[in-house]
């Protein structure tokens, strides 16, 4: 039996009076990808933010329930936000590296974080590029902007940032959708070749990329999770005959 | 009418409007410099003035422009950044927000002369500043934080809020987002808006002539104590600006040269604007590219 350490209980996000997320009960199994599938406004987009509390900023917005972490309750008051998101990377779908150079995009974390040591920033930055397969690419051009980056390789390197301050969780929302299908091909291997070390969850509207890459999937329909099960099973066989329109594209 | 008509005329009418515009400014610039080009000399750069013999230059008041300058940029940059930064970054949108944003735009609409009234009684007399480079100083302020605290909402919010989102997944504090990330890509706005203020600061002359006064004492240029009346760099000495000086030679100069010498002010006042504005651009770009390991703005 695997461990688990991430999991959801009951979790409702609220934006004012509207609940967005109703009472989800989620566990994340560790070594393994976990896809958030349904249409838009289902409210898997607003629940992947609350599990590193991206929401906490957005005025109104309120969390019940618990979202649990090595036995910890992340939104419990003693929290450190701070630390807590270095345990979770989160990647968007639009590339957003920093309007920095490439080598101070992936340094810039592990900087704020205490190391100051350039050998083992040097190292870091090499590592967290290899592992998100670009640095062949850059390896001349660290000192270069960012921004000079093709959109693929962008994603990548955000990919690459987000490793490099260690999380044990890393969070895609819908991370391929704004790229070429070689890039996307790129960085869905990326993913497969991650899960080997942390938990990842990912939102996406690509049901090939779902069924390619995780190994378990939840398809939300307003709110709720109508059916979360391993990803063969939801493709093949799933209980629901909603799930089943859905992911044959007879709607949403 | 065709649509390819109606855009042609379009066209012209905005062509011809942007004409009229360079065309009034280059007139301007053109006319203040050619008037006043041939009276700039080192020596008149550099000289006192004379009230009623001919050959006074204008050292003093190009001295205190500068320096009255660099005050106002101490006083109004940080004021502005801080207040500029709440706008964008920590205020709640509502009713106190929105209050502090009306105050801000009305101020920034007062007659420069009722804000040196205002000065006046409450700076240089309440407070005992007495005229002063320092009370010329915080009314300037008084100005251009206006400016300053819009065009330092609008760059931080400008920058794009994926930028913000990442910092905070990283585990960065706001502060640390504000400083690090946000902070270098709103860099190029920012020397706008400090152009702008600066600008201001060369061209005030109402309010000024209630608060940093209307003379200036002998300066001494060999002594730098701050404390001492007849240093140049003493904040609490009253100093008359190039554009007061301006104002005052054209309106009761009795040197034989006053407008000579007013021309000439006038094309320095220019010049001087020029400078700074290009110093502050290439400063701008020097620190984005620093910050940003990029080569080109935008």
């Amino acid at each position: 039996m695997m461990q688990t350490t991430f999991r959801t209980e009951n979790l409702s996000v609220f934006y004012g009076k509207y609940e967005a997320v109703k009472g989800i009960d989620m566990n994340f199994p560790e070594q393994s990808v976990t896809a958030l599938i349904g249409p838009s406004g289902c409210g898997k987009s607003t629940f992947l933010r609350s599990l590193n509390r991206m929401n906490d900023d957005i005025a109104g917005s309120r969390i019940t329930g618990k979202i649990w972490i090595d036995g910890e309750d992340i939104n419990a008051p003693g929290t450190d936000v701070i630390e807590l998101r270095q345990k979770i990377g989160m990647v968007w779908q639009r590339p957003n590296p920093f309007y920095k150079s490439i080598y101070d995009n992936i340094a810039f974390g592990p900087k704020y974080h205490g190391i100051k040591d350039r050998r083992k920033l040097d190292e870091i930055v090499e590592s967290s590029l290899r592992k998100a397969a670009l640095w062949d690419e850059v390896k001349d051009r660290l000192k270069q902007s960012a921004l000079s980056l093709s959109g693929g390789q962008q994603q990548r390197l955000c990919i690459a940032r987000a490793l490099s301050v260690n999380p044990r969780i890393l969070l895609l929302d819908e991370p391929a959708s704004a790229l070429d299908p070689v890039s996307t091909a790129k960085v869905e291997e990326l993913i497969i070749d991650l899960k080997k070390e942390l938990s990842i969850v990912i939102v996406t509207h690509n049901m090939q990329q779902a069924a390619r890459i995780s190994d378990y999937t939840a398809y939300f329909y307003l709110g709720s999770v109508v059916e979360h099960d391993k990803t063969d099973i939801i493709f093949t066989n799933p209980t629901n005959t909603n799930t089943q329109e859905y992911i044959s594209g007879r709607f949403g | 009418m065709k649509p390819r008509t109606a855009d042609k005329i379009a066209t012209g009418v905005i062509v011809t409007f942007s004409s009229i515009i360079v065309a009034v400014l280059l007139g301007l610039l053109g006319f203040i410099l050619f008037r006043g080009l041939s009276h700039i000399s080192w020596s008149f750069l550099t000289s006192v003035p004379q009230t009623i013999r001919a050959g006074g230059g204008i050292g003093p008041q190009l001295f205190n422009s500068l320096f009255l300058l660099v005050l106002t940029l101490i006083i109004t940059i940080p004021l502005g950044l801080g207040a500029g930064i709440y706008m964008a970054e920590y205020a709640k949108p509502g009713k106190i927000t929105s209050s502090i944003r009306l105050v801000v735009e009305v101020l920034s609409s007062f007659p420069s002369i009722v804000v040196g009234l205002f000065g006046l009684l409450l700076i240089v007399n309440t407070f005992g500043f007495g005229f002063s480079l320092f009370s010329g100083a915080l009314v300037l302020t008084i100005f251009n934080l206006p400016l300053m605290v819009r065009v330092t909402e609008q760059a931080f919010r400008g920058v794009p809020k994926e930028q913000k989102e990442a910092g905070l997944a990283l585990g960065l504090s706001k502060w640390k987002i504000i400083v690090s990330i946000l902070l270098p890509v709103a860099i190029p706005n920012l020397v706008t808006g400090t152009v702008l203020a600066a600008g201001r600061v060369f061209g005030e002359a109402a309010a000024l002539l209630f608060t940093a006064g209307m003379s200036t004492p002998r300066l001494d240029f060999t002594n730098w104590n701050p404390l001492s009346p007849t240093s140049p760099i003493n904040p609490f000495r009253p100093a008359e600006t190039l554009a007061v000086h301006i104002w005052k030679i054209n309106s009761e100069g009795l040197a034989p040269d006053a407008m000579a010498i007013a021309a000439g002010a006038s094309a320095v006042l220019v010049i001087l604007v020029l400078i700074f504005n290009l110093t502050a651009r290439w400063l701008g770009r020097v620190l984005y590219q620093a910050f940003t390991a990029s080569k080109v703005i935008k």
